[in-house]
């Protein structure tokens, strides 16, 4: 089933976890904040959650700024 | 003399808070934050590249030593900026957040009415905001009133390095919070001597990037503006002379050779 992560368009399999999705992404070791479908969640909450066809994900993480 | 400053409750040593963009690399970075003595770190929020395995910011920064502080760089409007916060502090650090709110128009001036109805909406949630501003005296005022934990005017635009274009404007500020929330100066500075004056009209803390980051000698500029800063905050406490139109000569007139 497809999923859009970050604008890209994810071919996945049902029943994928977040979990599952952050470690295919190698971002589970990674300090991260997530929206899915517009609904903002910290990274132990989305590991826990099932996906579902069609679901907008936003991942981010901290970089340098000012 | 108090050494220290307090922000919602918390108290900090350093009144240097320090960026973490624009380095050239992540080990310069590093030993620019360290070297600066800085305790407040800001960082920015964004999609973690999907393409491409990254380094990680984090990697280079002590959480232990250094106080994380997202920023919401790059947001345009109300909304975007309370959406980038709500995910900062999902990160689960803290709930803290610099609040910017900048339109597109190259000047990278904020926007201070959407910055006070961000605030507004942050503050009800619970967030400790300290939102970057305007060197306008009422909407530091406003931007109190609606809940956030500081203020933090310009002293020019970012990255300019153009120092404090508005002292006046700032002093006017720092007049009129009175000591009820810190005042910190942030955007602008471009060298040690700016930092100083920002300081020496009563600021309690600045805020610095890009002098440090694209500095010739980041680690050593780095060294150098938390000496200003320093400089700066002990002549604000030691109350300098007042400017006068009139000299005084600082040797005696009385008992020159040959005189009367």
């Amino acid at each position: 089933m497809t999923i859009v992560v970050n604008g890209q368009r994810r071919d996945i399999v049902p029943d994928w976890t977040g979990m599952k999705l952050l470690e295919e992404l190698d971002l589970s070791r990674e300090r991260i904040a997530v929206e899915r479908n517009g609904e903002i969640m910290n990274q132990e909450t989305f590991a826990s959650c099932v996906l579902s066809a069609g679901d907008v994900i936003e991942i981010v993480r901290f970089v340098g700024g000012g | 003399m108090e050494k220290s400053f307090t922000i919602a409750g918390r108290t900090f040593r350093s009144r240097l808070m320090i960026g973490t963009g624009k380095y050239a690399t992540f080990p310069q970075m590093r030993d620019a934050l360290e070297a600066s003595g800085a305790e407040i770190v800001t960082v920015a929020v964004r999609r973690v590249n999907l393409d491409r395995k990254e380094e990680s910011l984090l990697d280079y920064i002590d959480l232990n030593r250094f106080f994380l502080l997202p920023n919401t760089a790059g947001c345009q409007t109300a909304e975007e900026a309370i959406r980038t916060a709500r995910l900062a502090r999902a990160a689960g650090l803290s709930n803290w957040v610099k609040l910017e709110v900048i339109p597109a128009d190259n000047t990278l001036l904020p926007d201070p009415i959407a910055t006070v109805e961000a605030a507004k909406v942050l503050a009800a949630e619970g967030f400790v905001v300290l939102p970057y501003t305007t060197d306008d005296h009422t909407v530091a005022r406003r931007l109190l009133d609606a809940g956030c934990a500081a203020v933090m005017p310009f002293g020019s635009a970012i990255g300019t390095g153009l120092g404090l274009t508005s002292p006046d404007r700032l002093a006017r500020i720092i007049e009129v919070v009175g000591g009820q929330a810190p005042v910190v100066v942030d955007a602008g500075i471009g060298a040690p001597s700016d930092a100083a004056l920002a300081m020496e009209l009563g600021a309690d803390a600045v805020l610095v990037n890009t002098a440090i980051a694209k500095a010739g000698d980041p680690v050593q500029m780095a060294r150098a503006i938390a000496a200003g800063v320093e400089a700066g905050r002990m002549g604000y406490q030691a109350r300098r002379i007042p400017k006068s139109v009139v000299a005084s000569p600082s040797s005696p007139t009385a008992g020159r050779v040959g005189g009367a």
